[in-house]
């Protein structure tokens, strides 16, 4: 059976979704949306709430391909792409190698770098500086070098949770016990002032910038997941040429990690300077206020017709055998 | 284009504007999972209840009365179930006469029909600090300004509410009404002593301030004690929520009113614009639960599992937690109150102790200003005994190697307890994100851990 043939027939498609992560709730409002769409489109959906006992469920369903609405760890790190791998059943998004590049933000902006894109200058400290080697000491520096106010966030995970900016050296310390909280290292940058803008790339072709203006200055978790906290534009009220910039930079920056499929491109975007990248989501969030959607619908492309689409890729990549490409 | 993800935006009323998505629920999503021990929620035992008698009373409401179980009531509530409920309040010692009373959907709405029918927007509500997150939810969607009021081992500091009381009078102000869960307090787990329940009761005389006494843990003693009721002090000031959640079950959702007439009838016409009634069925439970079952063993029942599982929480505490971690010994009630010492955030740690398999609620979400960073709340009543011991020994490790990791991060410099309240700018106002903390002591350890170990 081609690729290509075989989704034009309905498919049974394991929704993947829930699981213990600190994201749950927002996978669970992605898992719904997709389930719902992928229906829309004739496949056999059969949602799952990801546990212990996923790979015999799997198993004993005898899924033709798994789509991953799992948003934080185990779900976007890498580690289910590769036990999906294992088991021999395709998958929605980047494959695991790139997963787990883009899961640890130092990391993939070190990548990002080498390929010379922009990010901001950060520096990142684990609690192993601070426990074994006297990191305290050197907080102080950290404004020094970088100057306030600073961006201090979890060194991975998304939904900004556990990310704070930080005014002056007093908030520093509180700011980086609070991300420690989800990750053992955090990553402090350089607040770079602009405008916020999300680009989603899939399969190499970008869709619309959308610029993200949350009402009450800060895209944080309740100006992401509550309707009408936050106002978008698609694309962008920016230049062309910015948009054009943002877009050039979005694809090259999931070059740099070879995330294919899909990928979400955070960025600041300062007038007619270069976009600064933020980070790259692999296990981009699919609810009702989520920017993928969004970039979508501003792209003329139904939700269903991007879910479906996310399904042929998963089951291309598996015809050509390239998972661990 | 611009992209809309809400539509009806400028439609909504201005109260609907403070309502958003919040990480902290969200993390509450991840707690409600098995492998998780969650102290978070406020959940009776319902196993503990007698199931063949449950089922005997619910098939005979059926069997006996099914047109009328199932057909629409009165907005006051059935008189019969209403004459039941005088029993409860009598079995405590609370007076009431059936006439008095307003059943509601659990003691909640009894507390949101309450603050509908006294607050507008902007108007003063003082509290205990900290209380009860739901009554702050009743409250402050109805945009009331709440104020707290410190609590120690004797429960709310009077004589700090009178002081306040006085400081407002000279600004010609008045609070609405003073909030009180006078028994075994939600979160605090203290009780009001009797002679502050009269000097309450006399300066809500001196300032005619009408009490809300909120009173769903008073039948769930552990020495079966019982303490005068501010219903029976001043019954022409009190408004006096009570419900059957935790002496039956949520699952019913039952609760009540007793109020002076005049208040009552606009809490029955406010009640009926809401929902018209009480669900008949479950009254007509309820009501032939008191009626035919042993309800009173039942509470015993209940106040034996929830005394033995405080004391393996209490037992497990003293055992594992650092020396500088307080909490109370409670009396009665489903809750322990924690006091986690200097330079932890418990809204930050949260999510750690998810990772780490243990759930509470921080603090912060029982006051209305930022404040209550440095302190916990734990479930004891839902849990079974080892685990609870499993959890508390989790939690212990995680404030252990927090404290050392705050050492760490901070060195000589760990903040105070109270300082980290509104601590760490959680929005756009990063520099004034200081502002909010308040220097308002924060409610110190109620009893020493020596006390309850």
């Amino acid at each position: 059976m081609s690729p290509d043939t075989a989704v034009a027939e309905a498919l049974h498609v394991a929704v993947l979704n829930g699981g213990s992560s600190l994201e749950r709730e927002v996978s669970l409002a992605s898992g719904s949306r997709v389930t719902t769409a992928l229906e829309s489109r004739g496949h056999r959906v059969t949602r799952l709430d990801v546990d212990a006992g996923l790979i015999t469920h799997l198993d004993d369903l005898d899924v033709d391909v798994a789509f991953l609405a799992l948003h934080g760890s185990t779900g976007e790190d890498g580690t289910i792409q590769s036990l999906l791998d294992l088991v021999g059943i395709p998958h929605t998004g980047p494959n695991g190698l790139s997963s787990a590049l883009a899961w640890d933000k130092p990391v993939a902006q070190g990548l990002h770098r080498r390929a010379g894109l922009v990010v901001a200058d950060h520096v990142v400290l684990s609690q192993a500086a601070f426990r074994d080697l006297g990191a305290a000491a050197a907080v102080t520096r950290v404004g020094d070098l970088l100057g306030f106010p600073l961006v201090v966030k979890p060194a991975a995970g998304g939904s900004s949770l556990g990310l704070t900016i930080v005014a002056d050296q007093a908030h520093l310390p509180p700011a980086i016990m609070g991300a420690f909280s989800y990750n053992d290292r955090v990553l402090i940058e350089q607040f770079v002032v602009g405008a916020e803008v999300a680009v989603t790339v899939v399969d190499g072709q970008t869709l619309p910038p959308v610029e993200i203006t949350p009402r009450d200055g800060q895209y944080d978790f309740a100006a992401r997941y509550t309707p009408g906290a936050t106002e978008f534009h698609a694309p962008s009220r920016l230049s062309d040429a910015a948009n054009a910039a943002a877009e050039d930079a979005a694809r090259r920056a999931c070059e740099a990690l070879g995330a294919h499929h899909i990928a979400r491109v955070d960025m600041i975007l300062a007038g007619g300077e270069t976009p600064t990248i933020l980070e790259v989501n692999t296990g981009p969030g699919l609810t009702a206020t989520s920017l993928v959607p969004l970039a979508a619908q501003a792209a003329g492309l139904s939700f269903a017709d991007l879910c479906h689409r996310l399904v042929e890729l998963a089951l291309r990549r598996a015809g050509r055998d390239e998972s661990r490409v | 284009m611009r992209l809309d993800t809400d539509p009806y935006l400028q439609h909504y009323a201005d109260r609907v504007g403070g309502l958003s998505a919040s990480a902290i629920r969200a993390l509450f999503a991840v707690a409600s999972r098995p492998e998780i021990v969650s102290f978070a929620g406020g959940m009776p035992d319902t196993s503990a209840l007698d199931f063949d008698a449950v089922t005997e009373v619910v098939a005979s409401v059926l069997a006996d009365d099914g047109p009328t179980a199932l057909q629409y009531g009165i907005g006051q509530g059935r008189p019969e179930l209403r004459e039941r409920l005088i029993d409860v309040m009598a079995h405590e010692g609370v007076p009431g006469h059936p006439d008095d009373l307003v059943v509601t959907v659990g003691g909640q709405q009894g507390l949101e029909l309450t603050a509908k029918c006294f607050v507008n927007p902007g108007d003063i509500v003082l509290a205990e600090g900290p209380t009860y997150v739901g009554g702050l939810g009743a409250l402050t969607s109805h945009r009331a300004d709440v104020r707290h009021v410190p609590m120690d081992a004797d429960g709310m500091q009077v004589e700090v509410l009178a002081d306040r009381l006085d400081e407002l009078a000279r600004d010609g102000r008045r609070p609405k009404f003073v909030y009180t869960i006078p028994n075994h307090q939600n979160p605090a787990g203290v009780s009001l002593s009797i002679p502050r329940r009269h000097r309450l009761v006399e300066l809500a005389e001196q300032h005619d301030l009408v009490i809300l006494e909120d009173n769903p843990y008073g039948l769930i003693d552990f020495a079966g004690e019982t303490r005068v009721s501010l219903r029976e002090l001043a019954p022409e000031r009190v408004v006096y929520v009570s419900t059957m959640s935790k002496t039956f079950a949520p699952g019913v959702r039952t609760g009540w009113i007793a109020a002076p007439a005049p208040i009552r009838d606009k809490l029955v016409l406010l009640r009926e614009a809401a929902d018209l009634c009480p669900a008949h069925f479950t009254q007509m439970v309820v009501e032939r639960w008191l009626e035919t079952q042993p309800w009173q063993a039942q509470i015993e029942r209940f106040r034996a599992t929830y005394q033995h599982r405080a004391e393996v929480m209490l037992e497990a505490l003293g055992a594992h937690m650092p020396p500088d971690v307080t909490w109370n010994a409670p009396g009665g009630g489903l809750f322990v109150w924690v006091s986690v010492g200097d330079g932890i955030d418990t809204a930050d740690l949260l999510a750690k102790a998810v990772q780490h398999r243990v759930a509470y609620v921080p603090g912060d979400g029982f006051y209305a200003d930022g404040s209550g960073h440095g302190h916990l709340r734990l479930n004891f009543s839902y849990p079974p005994p080892e685990r609870i011991r499993e959890g508390i020994e989790r939690l212990a490790t995680l404030i252990t190697d927090e404290r050392e990791l705050a050492r760490a991060v901070y060195g000589d410099r760990v903040p105070a307890a109270g300082d980290l309240d509104g601590g760490r700018p959680s929005g756009s106002d990063a520099t004034t994100s200081r502002s909010r903390a308040t220097g308002r002591p924060d409610m110190p350890p109620v009893v020493a851990r020596e006390a309850s170990s």
